[in-house]
C-alpha cells in the first residue's frame, strides 16, 4: 500500500538519518502560517538542506501561491495518499532552489478525506528523503489540524500580538503531545506600536505562552509585496525580515543564534527630523 | 492640535495594556474550563477545609467559575447542615480554634495573592440561623480578624488585638458559654441552613 511513496527520486540513496518533520501551526487563521512555512523552508534550503514543504490545508491550497509555484501543480497530497500519483510525480521542485520541494494540497477536496494513518506514513517516507519536512497546518483544531500534526515530531507556533491569536495559540499548545516543546514565532509585530503601548509586546505574548522563542517577524510591507510576486522574502539579502527568517532557519538547524531583536524601522531622514523636534515616535 | 486635545481627553490606558489584561482573564477562564480535574481537586480540598469548621452536605455542593468584567470569580454554594465545636469545652483559656460562625472572608482585601486574579469571597446567607448568636466580636472595639481560612494543620490561636484585655476575654468567655447553652437547647430542631459562598 505504501510502496508508491517509497520509490526513490534519484539513485537509491545512502542510509541517512531521518529528517525532522515540523508542523507550523497557530490555531487561528490569517496569522501567517503559510508565509512562515514558505520563508523558513526557503531559508533552510538556501543553507543547503533538503527541504519539502507539505501543504496540509486541504481545500484551501495556498502554499503554492506564496512560493509562486501555482502553475506547476499537477498532482497533490491526496493523489499521493490515494495512489493516483507517485510521490515523485507530485513533488514540485522550487524555481529558485534545487533542494526545496512542495507537495501541494488538494483544492477540491475536504480535510476529512485525508486518512490520518496514511498521512503519518507519508511524512515518515518524506523524512527518509529530506532533512526537513515542514507541514503547513490549516487553521482550526479539527481534522485538518490532527492530520497535519500526525506525522510530525516538532511544532512551530506562529502567533501575532493579538488577544485572539494568543488565546488560540495557547489552546493549540495544549492539544499538542505533552512531550513536545513547541517553539514560538511572533509574527507581524509592529515595534512602533509596542513602544507606544498600543500593541502586545513579545514579552507580553510569551509571558502567557512561555515557549522557547524562535524568532520575531516585523509587520513589514515588503512581506505583502513578496507574496504578491510569489518570491519569499527569505531570499532578499537586503530585507531585515528576510534576515529574520534566515536567523530562524539557522536556529532550526542548530546554530546558536542571538535572541531576535526587532527595532522600530527607521524611516530615514524624516524620522530623524522628527526626533530633532522632540516628536516622540 | 489633535495631540493637544488627546492630552486632555484621554482617560483610557494604552490599548496594549487593555489587550494584555483581557488576554490574562480570557486565558484564566479558558484554563479553568479546560482543566476539569484541577477544578474537581480544588473543590475536594475546599470542601475538606470548610468541613473542618462546619458540617456540610458535599453531595449538593457546587463550585463554579464565572468570568466577570474585571476578574474571574469562584462561586461556591455549599449547604451547611450543622456546626462543629471541636474541643469547645476542654480548653479553659480562650485559645480554641476559630469559633464557628457566619463568616465573611474577602480574599481580595485580606490575604489574596496579588497576581492570582481569582477573587474568593465567602458570604453567609443564613438570616435566621442560631449561629448568628455567635458574633460577640461584632460589638467589641477591635475588629475581628478574618477567620474562616486557616492554613491547613494549624492549631494556632488567631491573632489577638493588643486592645484585647483580660477583662474582654472573660466577658467573651461568659457570652460564649451563654450562647452555647442556648444553642444546645435549640440543637435538636434546627433546620439545616444553606450558606452560600459567593465571590
Amino acid at each position: 500500500m505504501m510502496e508508491a511513496f517509497e520509490q526513490p527520486a534519484e539513485s537509491p540513496e545512502a542510509v541517512r538519518p531521518l529528517g525532522r518533520a515540523i508542523v507550523i501551526t497557530s490555531g487561528k487563521g490569517g496569522v501567517g502560517k503559510t508565509t512562515t512555512t514558505a520563508n523558513v523552508g526557503t531559508a533552510l534550503a538556501a543553507r543547503g538542506a533538503k527541504v519539502v514543504l507539505v501543504d496540509a490545508d486541504v481545500g484551501l491550497r495556498n502554499l503554492d501561491i506564496v512560493l509562486g509555484l501555482e502553475s506547476r501543480v499537477k498532482f497533490h497530497l491526496l493523489d499521493v495518499l490515494e495512489e493516483k500519483a507517485t510521490l515523485d510525480e507530485a513533488l514540485i521542485r522550487d524555481k529558485r532552489s534545487e533542494s526545496l520541494y512542495l507537495l501541494a494540497a488538494a483544492q477540491t477536496r475536504e480535510k476529512e478525506d485525508v486518512d490520518t494513518g496514511l498521512m503519518k506514513a507519508l511524512v515518515e517516507t518524506l523524512r527518509a528523503r529530506f532533512d526537513y519536512v515542514l507541514i503547513d497546518c490549516p487553521a482550526g483544531i479539527e481534522m485538518g489540524f490532527k492530520n497535519a500534526v500526525a506525522g510530525a515530531q516538532h511544532a512551530i507556533i506562529v502567533c501575532t500580538p493579538e488577544v485572539s491569536a494568543v488565546r488560540d495559540a495557547d489552546r493549540v499548545v495544549g492539544l499538542l503531545p505533552n512531550d513536545w516543546r513547541p517553539e514560538l514565532i511572533v509574527n507581524r509585530l509592529r515595534p512602533l506600536l509596542v513602544k507606544k503601548g498600543k500593541m502586545l509586546s513579545v514579552d507580553d505574548v510569551n509571558g502567557i505562552l512561555r515557549l522557547p522563542l524562535l524568532g520575531v517577524i516585523a509587520d513589514e510591507p515588503n512581506v505583502i509585496v513578496a507574496t504578491n510576486r510569489g518570491e519569499p522574502l527569505a531570499l532578499d539579502a537586503l530585507s531585515e525580515t528576510g534576515a529574520a527568517y534566515r536567523a530562524i532557519a539557522a536556529k532550526i538547524a542548530g546554530e546558536d543564534v542571538p535572541a531576535p531583536e526587532v527595532r522600530p524601522a527607521s524611516t530615514g531622514i524624516f524620522s530623524k527630523l522628527g526626533s530633532l523636534f522632540g516628536k516622540r515616535g | 492640535m489633535i495631540d493637544f486635545f488627546n492630552k486632555f481627553f484621554r482617560p483610557l490606558p494604552p490599548s496594549g495594556a487593555t489587550a494584555k489584561e483581557r488576554l490574562r482573564l480570557v486565558l484564566l477562564s479558558d484554563h479553568l474550563s479546560l482543566a476539569p480535574d484541577v477544578v474537581e481537586s480544588l473543590k475536594r480540598d475546599l470542601l475538606a477545609v470548610i468541613s473542618r469548621y462546619v458540617e456540610i452536605d458535599p453531595a449538593h455542593a457546587d463550585v463554579t467559575f464565572e468570568r466577570r468584567d474585571h476578574d474571574v470569580a469562584m462561586l461556591a454554594s455549599i449547604p451547611i447542615t450543622g456546626v462543629r465545636r471541636p474541643g469547645y469545652d476542654e480548653s479553659p483559656e480562650p485559645t480554641p480554634p476559630p469559633a464557628p460562625r457566619p463568616v465573611r472572608y474577602d480574599a481580595s482585601s485580606a490575604s489574596a495573592p496579588a497576581s492570582g486574579g481569582v477573587a474568593v469571597a465567602t458570604k453567609a446567607q443564613a438570616p435566621s440561623a442560631p449561629v448568628s448568636m455567635e458574633l460577640p466580636m461584632a460589638a467589641e472595639p477591635a475588629p475581628a480578624p478574618p477567620v474562616a481560612v486557616v492554613p491547613s494543620g494549624s492549631d494556632e490561636t488567631p491573632p489577638k488585638s493588643a486592645a484585647t484585655s483580660a477583662a474582654h476575654r472573660r466577658r467573651r468567655r461568659r457570652r460564649k458559654a451563654n450562647a452555647a447553652a442556648k444553642r444546645n437547647a435549640q440543637a435538636q430542631d434546627d433546620p439545616p441552613m444553606n450558606a452560600s459562598a459567593q465571590a
